[in-house]
């Protein structure tokens, strides 16, 4: 019987302290990683994040109803369809292209993403431009930390998102039911405003396909539909980009797009909402109760005009 | 059996047709099986049943006609009153549980919105034909103003298309299909020899 000496041990066999103590965000972050290394609808794997003061501490929203009453059109117009359907999307592998105005184009590979970044928690509401609300616990990174590492320049004055178009995989892509693919904007100040999210996970693991995975923007005081999910593209502009259903209704929807309970969408009054799980409707607040963080950002512009 | 036996039949089984969606409805709002939305999938709901039975009541004529079955028209009457059941039961549930009686917003719906306006219209319109759905409204108004005051629902109809196609958002497929249909069955109307009911 061969025993083993202990000083065949070298100093390399000894994990460092620091990454001792770090094991079990190693696990997770490698258990992510093999999720998403698998075909089809990954396995959800577990996140955790940080606390953060943006979060709002209303109820939340059941996981049942934020991840089976979704609209994502590429998988279909109806709220069921996207759950029903989205399990064909493959997420892996997934790279975002990084490019436009900026000095230090690139890819973000997804699975380093997530080894190379601390998560955040954010409880934010989300109101639907369809009159309907719910509060949503998110992870992942605010959206500048991101674009920041691209270095945008000086004339990166819009920031253009684009979901991936695959209608082998994203069946409601097989009709221009909108202009695919689904594209989004902001303005730089706007993408670099705390609140802007850049969200991999909900109700602590990783994003389902209904609800944008791998990788989707959120934002908060805007309607839902400017958090563009399943983002392959993100490229910096000097011009205002089109977006999907500015391109299919302009006189409905705008590029601002900001919650705002005095301005009507031609449709629907924007005065109040449904809070889903709630039987009596509730007032909007102006930028979805987010005035404190975004109202400076539009600061001396006419919000009807600019709707 | 009897011609009254196999109307009374037709009558009954029409009847109970028109009302299993109804039944399907409540026993899904009983179980909290309507989605994560119930209220809007209520008032959808309701609002496309309303409009398939105008349209199911719309072939009856045509259907009677080709068939060489004119006692088929007898059974236009009950799918009628259900269709309108279905609409009263739409707008109910906007007026009572959507909107909680507010009736400030209401008002501002109706005069802002073309959906609504068109669909508060057509529900107006819907008004007078129920009204005068039994024998004696046939007798006091005589049967020829009586068929010119249901021919309303040649309008009706149409209206209520419109009502769902301004309120979809970008798939105008459904909505198109029922517009085609109505347009088939006005259409046949205008055919020679077709116009008499």
């Amino acid at each position: 019987m061969l025993i083993r000496h202990a000083d065949d041990l070298t100093e390399n066999d000894v994990t460092p302290h620091d990454v001792y103590l770090r094991r079990r965000e190693f696990l997770t972050l490698g258990a992510a990683g093999i999720g998403l290394g698998l075909a089809g609808e990954a396995a959800a794997i577990p996140l955790k994040g940080n606390p953060s003061p943006f979060s709002t501490t209303e109820p939340k929203t059941s996981k049942e109803d934020v991840t089976g009453y979704n609209n994502f059109y590429e998988f279909g117009v109806d709220k069921d369809d996207p759950a029903r359907n989205a399990g064909s999307l493959k997420t892996s592998p997934w790279t975002i292209r990084i490019d436009g105005e900026c000095a230090k184009p690139g890819t973000v590979d997804l699975a380093s993403f997530l080894r190379g970044n601390t998560l955040q928690d954010r409880v934010y509401r989300h109101r639907c431009v369809e009159g309907w609300s719910m509060v949503i616990p998110w992870l992942g990174v605010p959206l500048a930390d991101l674009l920041k590492r691209y270095q945008p320049t000086s004339k990166a004055k819009y920031v253009a998102f684009e979901t991936l178009y695959r209608p082998s995989e994203m069946p409601g892509q097989k009709r221009r039911v909108l202009d695919w693919p689904y594209r989004e904007g902001l303005r730089i100040d706007e993408a670099m405003n705390p609140l802007a999210f850049m969200a991999v996970g909900l109700y602590g693991e990783t994003l389902k396909n209904q609800n944008g995975a791998p990788m989707r923007l959120v934002v908060p005081w805007k309607y839902g539909f400017k958090s563009i999910k399943s983002i392959v593209r993100i490229s910096f502009t000097e011009t205002q980009p089109r977006t999907a259903w500015n391109l299919s209704a302009p006189q409905e929807y705008g590029f601002y797009s900001n919650v705002n309970p005095e301005v009507d969408h031609p449709r629907w009054s924007q005065a109040t909402e449904r809070r889903i799980g709630e039987f009596r409707r509730r007032p909007t607040l102006m930028f979805n109760g987010y005035g404190e963080q975004v109202a400076s950002l539009y600061r001396g512009m006419d919000l009807k005009k600019f709707f | 059996m009897s011609r009254k036996t196999v109307d009374a039949i037709a009558l009954w089984a029409v009847s109970l047709a028109c009302l299993l969606p109804l039944l399907w409805l409540g026993w899904r709002t009983y179980q909290g099986d309507l989605g994560a939305n119930p209220i809007e999938t209520l008032i959808r709901q309701l609002g496309v049943w309303g409009l398939r039975l105008l349209i199911v009541g719309l072939t009856i004529t045509p259907l009677a006609r080709i068939l060489k079955q004119p006692r088929l028209i007898r059974v236009r009457r009950p799918i009628g009153l259900f269709a309108f059941g279905y609409v009263v039961l739409h707008l109910s549930t906007y007026i009572g549980v959507d909107q909680y009686f507010d009736w400030q917003a209401i008002w501002k719906d109706v005069v802002k919105r073309p959906f609504i306006t068109i669909g508060m219209a057509a529900f107006l319109l819907l008004i007078p034909l129920a009204a005068t759905s039994f024998n004696a409204a046939i007798r006091r108004l005589g049967p020829l103003t009586w068929r010119r005051l249901h021919r309303l629902i040649y309008l009706i109809a149409p209206m209520g298309v419109v009502h769902y196609y301004l309120l979809v958002k970008a798939d105008h497929r459904p909505p198109l299909v029922y517009g085609v249909i109505v347009v088939l069955l006005l259409g046949y109307r205008l055919l020679p020899r077709a116009g008499r009911a």
